[in-house]
């Protein structure tokens, strides 16, 4: 039985656990036609041409895990940012763990999906906001939404800002010989709210895993989001990342995406503007070894006029990796004044690896200042011999400059702790130590 | 002569097309419809060896088997190919030995394209090889061509004359199932030209053809093969206009290019086909399959000015298949009204040390749409590769479109790869600048434009130049909204 029909024969079983009376079932069970009707993406399909899930439709993943797992603390501790207090919501499995995480309800819903697709006094909320800005012809996003039932939900009132930074974890503890994950998140700022997000997926085992995950995000008026995704995961654990992020006037969201490990990595990151003088930032360092794949989607609707929107991609691409970058804005008729830029560099250090580049414009008003810039290459001969005429070894003076390469995206980040762990996984990753940090 | 911006809309958009008028000249014309019977009629009619016949069948049997491509960021009704008559000759020739001897009707549409065959041939020293619905009726300077070795004719006389090059060359760059139209093409092209450079000859002159569209319901479905051997040079011309037409006229070309070792060929376009009226009704259909291939230290240059055709879809491609070779793509395309272009260009990296420039200035008004779609791969093996891509796209008015879709693929760690993009518009402080010194906004606008392509019309042979850039005034001029 291939995938699609496994998934489609465990919607069956899903419905058995699910309150069928709840309107949100009608949305599920929409989406699920859907993804019958379209199946899993193919190389064929424009959007999928560089990156090809053939390989993972052939796994046999179990869709359900049997049995609850537990963990210590102690030993994934490293997975989490604990060098400051956060909240946190832990999953396993894809099951809440009580145990690792820490909620709250004071003033901000730092909760579970699961709760709010269930409680009444969530149902107003998710009402106005459930797939609302989810694409409803992905096929891998409705899939999702037909599955959807757990994950992290966060709703900031109105002029409220949570005490400390939220991280979400999704463990997998390879129990089962391979799983299939389906998290789906909501994350609300209303009016001029703040919050900052980190966001970790993790496999502990060499056995596969596939994320196919949804999150949806709002940001209302002058609101301001910061979210940071952090994919360092083994390399038998795939993860496709869907992203809808809708934006009202004066409101900034700034994504950042690390890209550093995994088999098959998917961000399809989609930016829409519904307001006035929005602000949206996306940014990516990704540096890929052995066979990795990482294929990073973006799209940026300027919908309105006075919008800005940034966007900054940087490749390291060594050994057999493969790197994608399909970057898309499209500026509607009425978004006059837009300002749009977009930039994607890569380095490529091996003869093996390889990388393809789309930066795409999509313009329809005059009015606008509209970039992208491109480039593929390799570090400067002369840079490294600079420092290397100053003493320090090759493998250094190409770490610093591979450092230096990454540092515009690392700059914006505002956790001071996330942007040193980042850094630390980079000097892993190039296997330097270097003695200071950027 | 102070013109407000709606006074030269309205003037830009009631301007008719200036070279649609139409020939009433007698045509050799097959019925409607496709079909095997049809590509042998053709293949008869043109008198060529059975090989060519089946070459010919084995194109139309694989185009049988293809679907149109629908990738492209075009909107158009589809053509109906049974409805298209694929075979048109001017009845009235044998070949003309004197300009005399030629239709004087013939002379006459000559002179209304500003081709005036007799000046051409005194004053700038081009070889017209003249193309009027699918049969070339003149080609002059042969003689001066002939005595260097250069082969200059239209492809059918090469067929007769030239069989072992054709078979040796023809399809070897766009094979015949290449895509749906360039099978198309295969099968039922109907005329177009034939070049040939002997090693180490330097071609004294800018060859060029004039390519035309006449006759209601014809397709045109031309041929070009230009072959340049070990250093050889060639620069190519190539200039279209169309009569006036209501239906839509389809336009499947296919050229392809060979430079061997050391050899460099420049080939340009001017294409001004009748781009539809201001409703964006009629217009020429352009779908055109263009490639070359260099081998060692060879050099391609396309360079091309695209101002008509309702619908554009073309990518003039380079493989750089030696070492050292280099492949460059200038262009300009200019859509007004409701045309629609999707045009870029392929540089194929496989040798090493390959070198590749893109230039593409992509101008929008009225209703139009205009896309730069490219592809830049660099194989695994080609070391050293290096591009450079630049689109800028100029919008004037908020109705049109302006779409870049780069795909950049690199295999090799040595690859440099730059791609850089921008849109914009004329600026109301450049234009008021210009009004401040007393040029009006009309002459404001072509100056910007002007400056605008400037890197792309520099590339193109004098001859072009100047009637490239009255193409561009006359395509544009004043449409600021």
């Amino acid at each position: 039985m291939d995938l699609k029909d496994k998934l489609l024969s465990s919607f069956l079983a899903f419905e058995n656990n699910v309150d069928l009376d709840h309107p949100v079932h009608e949305v599920r069970s929409e989406a699920i036609k859907t993804f019958e009707e379209k199946g899993f993406p193919s190389k064929k399909e424009e959007a999928w041409k560089y990156t090809s899930l053939n390989n993972l439709q052939k796994v046999d993943f179990s869709i359900f895990p049997k049995e609850e797992n537990t963990l210590e603390f102690r030993d994934i501790k490293k997975y989490f940012l604990h060098e400051i207090d956060t909240y946190k919501i832990v999953f396993i499995d894809g099951v809440y763990s009580s145990y690792l995480s820490e909620t709250t309800h004071d003033g901000v819903d730092v909760c579970l999906m699961s709760a709010a697709l269930t409680k009444p006094q969530y149902k107003p909320v998710i009402d106005v906001y459930f797939n609302k800005v989810a694409s409803k012809d992905e096929s891998l996003t409705t899939l999702n939404t037909a599955f959807s039932r757990e994950g992290a939900y966060i709703y900031i009132p109105k002029n409220k800002v949570p005490k400390k930074p939220i991280q979400i974890l999704h463990l997998a503890t390879g129990n089962e010989a391979a799983v299939m994950l389906q998290p789906r998140n909501l994350i609300i700022a209303e009016e001029n709210a703040e919050l900052q997000v980190i966001e970790r997926h993790q496999s502990l085992t060499k056995n596969e895993v596939f994320t196919n995950s949804v999150t949806e995000i709002f940001a209302a008026k002058d609101a301001i989001v910061d979210y940071y995704k952090v994919q360092n995961d083994a390399n038998t654990a795939s993860l496709v990342d869907n992203t809808y992020i809708s934006q009202k006037d004066n409101s900034v969201v700034r994504v950042h995406t690390f890209s550093f490990g995994g088999k098959l990595t998917r961000n399809n990151l989609n930016f829409y503007q519904n307001g006035e003088r929005i602000d949206s930032t996306l940014k990516g360092v990704t540096i890929l070894g052995e066979k990795q794949h990482v294929d990073h989607h973006t799209l940026v609707h300027h919908a309105n006029p006075n919008c800005e929107s940034h966007q900054d991609y940087k490749g390291i691409y060594g050994e057999k990796s493969t790197g994608v970058f399909n970057g898309k804005i499209i500026v509607d008729r009425i978004a006059q004044k837009t300002n749009a830029f977009q930039q994607n560099n890569n380095i490529l250090i091996s003869d093996k690896a390889t990388i393809n580049t789309k930066p795409q414009l999509e313009i329809f008003a005059d009015d606008v200042k509209c970039s992208h810039g491109c480039t593929i290459g390799q570090l400067d001969e002369e840079a490294l011999f600079y420092l290397r005429s100053r003493g320090i070894p090759k493998k250094e003076a190409t770490a610093l400059l591979m450092y230096a390469f990454a540092n515009n995206v690392l700059q914006s980040v505002r956790i001071p702790e996330l942007k040193s762990r980042i850094n630390k996984i980079i000097a892993n990753k190039l296997g330097v130590r270097v003695g200071f940090e950027l | 002569m102070a013109y407000t911006e709606e006074e030269l809309k309205k003037e830009l958009e009631t301007k008719e097309y200036e070279y649609g008028f139409y020939t009433d000249i007698e045509s050799d014309t097959l019925p409607k419809g496709l079909n095997e019977d049809i590509v042998i009629a053709i293949s008869k009619k043109k008198e060529e060896p059975d090989w060519m016949t089946e070459w010919r069948l084995e194109a139309f049997r694989a185009w049988k088997e293809m679907e149109e491509p629908e990738w492209a960021n075009v909107n158009y009704e589809k053509p109906n190919f049974q409805d298209i008559s694929y075979y048109s000759a001017p009845n009235k020739k044998p070949k003309y030995n004197s300009l005399d001897e030629v239709d004087p009707e013939l002379l006459d549409t000559f002179k209304k394209l500003g081709i005036s065959i007799d000046e051409q041939k005194k004053l700038t020293g081009v070889a017209v090889d003249i193309v009027m619905d699918s049969v070339s009726v003149a080609t002059t300077f042969k003689k001066t061509l002939a005595e260097k070795g250069i082969i200059f004719c239209s492809i059918s006389e090469a067929i007769q004359e030239h069989p072992e090059l054709i078979k040796k060359y023809i399809g070897t760059v766009v094979p015949q199932k290449d895509n749906f139209y360039a099978a198309l093409n295969s099968a039922v092209f109907s005329d177009g030209s034939f070049c040939y450079i002997p090693k180490g000859v330097r071609c004294p002159m800018e060859l060029s053809t004039y390519f035309r569209i006449n006759q209601a319901g014809t397709g045109q479905f031309e041929r070009t093969l230009v072959i340049a051997e070990e250093g050889s040079y060639v620069s190519y011309l190539e200039g279209c206009t169309a009569p006036m037409r209501d239906e839509n006229q389809l336009h499947a070309a296919v050229v392809e290019l060979i430079a061997l070792d050391n050899a460099e060929i420049k080939y340009s376009t001017v294409q001004n086909w009748y781009p539809g009226d201001k409703e964006g009704k009629g217009g020429v259909f352009n779908f055109v399959t263009k490639r070359g291939l260099c081998e060692k230290n060879a050099k391609i240059s396309w360079t091309q000015v695209e101002t008509g055709s309702a619908v554009t879809w073309k990518y003039p491609s380079c493989v750089l298949k030696g070492d050292n070779s280099i492949g460059e793509f200038y262009s300009i395309a200019v859509t007004n009204n409701y045309q629609q272009a999707d045009t870029g260009t392929k540089m194929i990296h496989l040798g090493k040390n390959t070198k590749s420039t893109i230039i593409s200035k992509g101008i929008s008004a009225g209703h139009s749409q205009n896309s730069y779609r490219g592809l830049v791969q660099v194989n695994s093996r080609a070391e050293n590769a290096r591009n450079f891509s630049q689109c800028d796209s100029l919008l004037m008015g908020n109705r049109c479109g302006a779409h870049t879709f780069p795909y950049i693929e690199a295999k090799n760690k040595t690859a440099q790869i730059e791609h850089e993009a921008t849109t914009s518009k004329i600026g109301e402080d450049q234009i008021f600048y210009c009004n401040q010194r007393g040029i009006d906004t009309e002459k404001a606008i072509a100056l910007i434009v002007n400056g605008f392509s400037k890197e792309v019309l520099n590339k193109l042979p004098m001859e072009f130049a100047v009637e490239a850039q009255k193409l561009l005034e006359i395509s544009l001029e004043g449409s600021v909204g």
